[in-house]
């Protein structure tokens, strides 16, 4: 039975996109055949973190309303067999994801993959409510910064009051915590809050720490999945996000300062 | 920490520290937020505009509080009357 994995976080420009891109690809490079949905219509950019923006044909809205197949709007990804990507539409129509044509091609989807991964849109409006709406579990994805923090706990309280498993009462959807941009030395200057504190406040399973990185900008310029790096930092947390997704037990990394050496340090340098 | 900054002097509370009481306090009060029903806020305004008709109250002087004790909900008025 398929899984439908939400990436979510109320706050916007925290890493959704980058991370369902690095989950994404992560699931399919591990065997598991998966498919990442746009959901943020208006304003499609899976495309372009995955590299395929030239590709796009039909889209999502499309599909919903009978104007193209799934086979024709999905985007085979050129590097990572077993994944596809189903682009959000360009319309400004806010209304264009229906509760029933958003059931209707997830059904179709559940047929064909092992797991389902729906690029929220940030906010908590309908576009993030739908996206949402019909996940089994939720990554979380969350900046070591107060807003971002406070925006978690909202969209945690929606996936527990407005998602289909609250709404039916069947068993609550599974959450994980993605904290992203962590900075090791300023934590450790106390100038951010840390991955213990993030975990005080939103209480739920931590599932991975990815560290600030200027890998994951470039990745981004080249429309390459981060996770692809697997000489980055972010790229080899990605890895072990995916793993312990799966089920796999993985130590957190990357969560201490790098180690100076001893004549670095007693001058004061800074990594 | 580098050898030198042993001499500087101590550094203020830091600022993450800040940042998680801040976090904390807005993070239970809107918890508490959550699960009431969406029309509280309203019908604390038309019970406040019915008092006014008789009493000058401010909007803080009249609260509204629903308590969920098992299988019943409480409904608590508090009002204010200026003395």
């Amino acid at each position: 039975m398929a899984r439908i994995i939400v990436v979510t976080s109320g706050k916007g420009g925290v890493g959704k996109t980058t991370s369902s891109a690095a989950i994404g690809t992560g699931l399919a490079q591990r065997g598991h055949s998966t498919v990442i949905i746009d959901f943020d219509v208006g304003l499609r950019n899976l495309d372009l973190i995955m590299g395929c923006e030239r590709r796009v044909v039909y889209d999502f809205v499309n599909v919903i309303n009978g104007e193209a197949t799934l086979n024709q709007a999905l985007i085979k990804d050129k590097r990572t067999e077993g994944l596809y990507i189903l682009p959000a539409s360009q319309t400004r129509d806010k209304d264009a994801l229906t509760e029933e044509g958003v059931a209707k091609v997830l059904a179709e989807l559940k047929q064909r993959f092992d797991y389902i991964v729906c690029d929220s849109p940030a906010g908590i409006e309908k576009g993030a409510q739908m996206a949402l709406y019909f996940a089994d579990e939720a990554i979380v994805v969350t900046n070591p910064e107060v807003s971002s923090v406070r925006d978690s706990d909202r969209i945690l309280g929606i996936l527990q009051s407005k998602s289909l498993r609250a709404r039916e009462g069947q068993d609550a959807v599974k959450e994980h915590l993605l904290l992203t941009r962590y900075n090791p030395a300023r934590v450790s200057a106390g100038e951010m809050l840390s991955v213990a504190d993030v975990e005080d406040i939103l209480a739920i399973p931590l599932l991975g720490v990815i560290p600030e990185s200027q890998d994951v900008l470039k990745a981004s310029n080249q429309g390459e999945p981060v996770i692809l790096n697997s000489e980055a930092l972010a790229g080899q947390a990605y890895s072990d996000a995916v793993d312990r997704l799966l089920g796999e037990d993985r130590a957190h990394r990357f969560l201490d300062e790098e180690k100076q050496g001893f004549f670095k340090r007693l001058l004061g340098g800074r990594g | 920490m580098s050898f030198l900054d042993y001499f500087r002097s101590k550094r203020p509370a830091s600022s993450a520290a800040t940042a998680k009481e801040r976090l904390q306090v807005i993070v239970a009060h809107e918890r508490g937020q959550r699960n009431q029903p969406d029309y509280l806020p309203a019908m604390q305004q038309e019970i406040l505009e019915v008092i006014r008709k008789y009493v000058p109250v401010e909007q803080d002087d009249v609260q509204v509080q629903l308590d969920e004790n098992g299988n019943c909900s409480v409904l608590e008025l508090n009002v204010t009357l200026p003395g």
